[in-house]
């Protein structure tokens, strides 16, 4: 089938983490989360307490689709980044290696800047991070626990 | 594109509600979220016209339980129905691991029904898949209408390939978490086969 999986493993997790951790810190943001292109919350770091992060990943998947559709259009390639300002809460959001997506929102007590510095920096380890897990990922004899589920285990999941 | 997520134990799917303008797929998500647990959903999301016609999509993450100590996780979402937002249509289809197709039962439908179907098809197709080989169920909705199609028709227009179908009223809920099931066990089940990973092309 055409679906390459995206899977996370616990080293990767916690190389990706780190960094997310750090960014926190040094760009002296508020939240800061990696999502995949497709919505799916990959990790996050920060005030996360009050966010519905299910809600942002999937709203900022679907922003990040709609203007790489207007990029296609006008021939650009996607456009890797994003800053929305608002009164209280701003929002870069930055394509990783057009693979995943590293959002940071913060308020005034960091500057833009400051931000775009420390983004610039983590993306780039993210994105090799990224390329070791999918050809990790690639590799057919990855280890999938998918392959050991019965019939019987998905039907119990509807029997209740 | 399915994501397991070997820390947090879960892995999550990606479905599509598919379907002309007005067939009812944000009324299958609404009904879903209304009966549904609190801790087993999310919040729903809703990008509507100031008439209440989807206008980029609706989102909707349900927890559907264990299997072998991972939680399945779904992310339901619908297209726009309407033609035009054709655009739109393509980006949300991106990464699915299942497609609903909702087809509107009433007779005058019945070349929407076909179009929608037709554009699914081909909207895949630009992105590699194939309808064919995609865990893949149809609702027939509005039984409860004037003025429909009997089943066989439906089917035997909609459903050459004899993929599982349900008859359904969407705000009463008839079919409605039929259809969910059998979509998401077709779903696991191709995780199962390993479908979803090996001998896939990187993604770009
Ligand atoms: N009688 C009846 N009405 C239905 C049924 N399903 C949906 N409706 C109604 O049809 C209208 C359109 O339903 P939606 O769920 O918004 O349709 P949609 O497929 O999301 O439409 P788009 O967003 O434009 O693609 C609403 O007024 C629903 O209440 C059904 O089974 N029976
Ligand atoms: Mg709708």
């Amino acid at each position: 089938m055409t679906n390459p999986q995206m899977v996370m493993y616990e080293e990767e997790f916690n190389q990706i983490q780190a960094i997310v951790d750090r960014l926190v810190r040094e760009a002296n943001a508020q939240v800061v989360f990696i999502i995949d292109k497709n919505g799916q919350l990959i990790s996050a770091s920060g005030e996360t307490d009050q966010l519905d992060t299910t809600s942002l990943a999937s709203l900022t998947a679907g922003n990040i689709a709609a203007t790489g559709g207007i990029a296609k259009l006008l021939r650009e390639n996607e456009f890797t980044t994003q800053f929305h300002e608002g009164e209280r809460a701003n929002i870069h959001i930055q394509l990783v290696g057009n693979r995943v997506i590293l959002v940071v929102i913060f308020d005034n007590k960091t500057s833009l800047g400051l931000v775009r510095l420390r983004v610039k920096k983590a993306s780039e380890e993210l994105n090799s991070i990224f390329e070791a897990l999918l050809s990790k990922v690639q590799d057919p004899n990855h280890e999938t626990p998918f392959a050991e589920i019965t019939d019987d285990d998905i039907d119990n999941l509807f029997n209740d | 594109m399915s994501f397991i997520n070997y820390l947090s134990r879960e892995i999550n799917c990606k479905i599509v509600y598919y379907g002309p303008g007005l067939c009812g797929k944000t009324t299958n998500l609404q009904y879903i979220y209304n009966k549904t647990n609190p801790e087993a959903k999310g919040k729903m999301i809703s990008l509507a016209t100031e008439t209440e016609r989807t206008l980029f999509f609706d989102f909707l993450p349900l927890a559907l339980g264990e299997i072998r100590g991972f939680k399945t996780r779904f992310h339901l979402y619908t297209v726009p129905g309407q033609v035009f937002y054709d655009a739109s249509r393509k980006l949300i289809l991106k990464g699915v691991d299942g497609v609903v197709f909702v087809a509107d039962s009433q007779i005058a439908r019945m070349e929407a029904n076909l179009e929608s179907m037709e554009n699914l098809r081909t909207n895949l197709a630009e992105q590699g898949y194939s309808l064919d080989k995609l865990p893949y169920v149809i609702q027939y909705n509005k039984r409860d209408m004037p003025s429909i199609a009997p089943v066989e028709e439906l089917r035997s227009v909609l459903n050459p390939n004899g993929v599982p179908d349900f008859e359904a009223v969407a705000p009463t809920g008839d079919g409605v978490f039929e259809t969910l099931k059998a979509i998401a066990k077709l779903v696991l089940t191709e995780l199962k086969r390993g479908g979803a990973g090996g001998g896939a092309p990187p993604r770009r």
